[in-house]
């Protein structure tokens, strides 16, 4: 009952924002420039659609989002294993590890561009770079969370170190390991987003800038659509991921 | 009646000694210990909390190294370790089946033989129809038997339990003694068993070897003749009256 409730309400406020939309649009009686009005934007997506450019560049940028957010979880994972496996290596690295969360990535986005080029590259290396240290700090939180008497279980049954990585270290650390995943998930789409605006000729980001320049705000608003679906297909994929591994 | 005198040790600990150190001051866990374990014998270590019972089994299973002194085994194989813990100790994301079947899959036993061992030992243990629970949805009582199960599946050369009924009710702690001592018996086990408990110690040992409060020294090392298979009435005898208090006097 509260769930379907629940459910009710949210699918209610969905509905409610696009007639309120439209209100404002009405009431307000702004120029189509400044705030398109729901059909102008359909109009547009419909258009952006048939014309295939929309799906061009959202592919691209999903692209650069997916590799960004995979590489940038798998090597923050690994590092993140052995810091929590050696207290002399997080005191060696944490002072870099803390330090580089001080400089904001819109501030290292254009160095990267510069260095690695305006193509996918780029963009999938500020991703990665961003998903990094939520992935970390989480990784390195749950493996240290695993029971000590169950390492004394498999010891006792001696148990190799690859057995005790994969049946109990990846498994117990699991649920905070997806968590920082699920941090991460919606951060690379900001990443991908940012290293666009920087420079770019394809993507979301290029889209948004492209609208923006041309005064075709019905493009931006369709282009920030398509990001929001873009959070929420990863968002939904990493609940996916937890409903299949956790019990 | 197996007797520790004739000489078939399947576990010789020599003068073992065990210390903690933490930031300031050393804490003598266990001083100069030294006893055999004859194969199939159960053997069973009774003292006060803090006498060094689990640091004497974690030594033993090679958890730990002893300060000085030694673990030997007499089998001709690396022996195979079968461990109840003080707490149940299962991996909360594996079902009953699974949390049991570990020890098998850690030897790489085929998935359809693991199956059928665990089924067996789950009626054994009473666990039918839980198969598929989490560890979550068990009572305490449930989950210390889970753990009982996990430490026989891979037929271990010597099972060490760490006070394994201590969080059960006092029925069905009467009938787990009951059924280790079977499972014991049918099986032939080696077994070291720490507890606090003396009538414990008196149901289920050979022999029983009483610790003293810390630093951990072996104070006493007696015999239990009581026939088996041992029933709830033999406590009221005299037998049990005397070594009972044999012990009782021995832990102070
Ligand atoms: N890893 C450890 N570090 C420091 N002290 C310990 C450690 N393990 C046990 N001790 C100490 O050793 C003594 C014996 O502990 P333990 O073997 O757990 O006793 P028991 O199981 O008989 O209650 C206790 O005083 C305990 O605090
Ligand atoms: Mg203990």
């Amino acid at each position: 009952m509260k769930t379907s409730l629940s459910r009710l309400l949210t699918l209610l406020s969905i509905l409610l924002f696009i007639p309120l939309w439209e209100l404002i649009v009405r009431v307000s009686d702004l120029p189509k420039f400044i705030l398109p009005s729901p059909l102008d934007v359909w109009t547009r997506f419909i258009k952006a659609l048939n014309d295939g450019s929309l799906l061009f560049h959202t592919s691209i940028t999903f692209v650069e989002v997916l590799l960004g957010l995979l590489a940038g979880t798998l090597f923050a994972t690994i590092v993140g294993y052995m810091l929590a496996k050696s207290r002399t290596l997080e005191k060696i690295l944490s002072p870099y590890l803390v330090a580089s969360q001080a400089i904001p990535i819109v501030a290292i986005a254009p160095l990267l561009v510069i260095w690695l080029g305006d193509g996918i590259l780029s963009k999938v290396v500020i991703c990665a770079l961003i998903v990094f240290f939520p992935v970390l700090v989480n990784t390195i939180v749950g493996v240290r969370a695993v029971s000590i008497p169950l390492y004394d279980l498999m010891n006792s049954l001696r148990a190799t170190r690859l057995q005790i990585l994969f049946k109990l270290e990846i498994p117990a650390s699991l649920p905070v390991l997806l968590g920082g995943l699920r941090i991460g998930a919606t951060l690379s789409v900001i990443g991908a987003i940012v290293g666009e605006l920087v420079d770019a000729e394809q993507g979301l980001g290029f889209l948004l800038q492209l609208g923006d320049f041309q005064y075709d705000t019905s493009m931006v608003f369709v282009a920030v659509f398509m990001l929001i679906a873009l959070a929420l297909i990863l968002y939904g994929m990493v609940t996916l991921l937890e409903r299949k591994f956790i019990k | 009646m197996r007797k520790s005198m004739l000489s078939n040790p399947a576990l010789v600990v020599k003068d073992l000694s065990v210390n903690f150190r933490d930031n300031h001051s050393t804490i003598h866990a266990l001083e100069n210990i030294s006893f055999n374990v004859q194969a199939r014998e159960f053997v069973c270590f009774l003292g006060p909390s803090g006498s060094g019972k689990t640091t004497l089994l974690r030594v033993i299973a090679n958890l730990i190294q002893p300060t000085s002194g030694a673990v030997e085994f007499t089998f001709d194989h690396q022996p195979k370790i079968g461990m109840v813990f003080q707490q149940p100790n299962l991996m909360a994301w594996r079902s009953v089946l699974e949390n049991i079947k570990l020890p098998l899959e850690l030897e790489n036993v085929d998935k359809d033989i693991a199956n059928q061992k665990a089924n067996e030992l789950i009626q054994l243990v009473g666990l039918k129809g839980f198969e598929n629970s989490l560890p979550r949805d068990l009572s305490g009582g449930m989950a210390q038997r889970v753990g009982i199960a996990r430490a026989l599946i891979h037929d271990p050369d010597l099972l060490l339990l760490d006070e394994p009924f201590a969080s059960l009710d006092a029925i069905t702690r009467e009938r787990m003694w009951m059924e280790l001592s079977n499972i014991c018996q049918a099986k032939q086990k080696t077994v070291v068993m720490v507890t606090h408990s003396i009538n414990e110690s008196l149901f289920l040992a050979d022999r029983v070897l009483v610790l003293t409060q810390r630093p951990g020294k072996i104070k006493l090392d007696v015999e239990v003749n009581l026939p088996r298979p041992r029933q709830e009435e033999m406590r009221y005898t005299n037998q049990f009256g005397e070594l009972a208090k044999k012990l009782r006097s021995a832990i102070e």
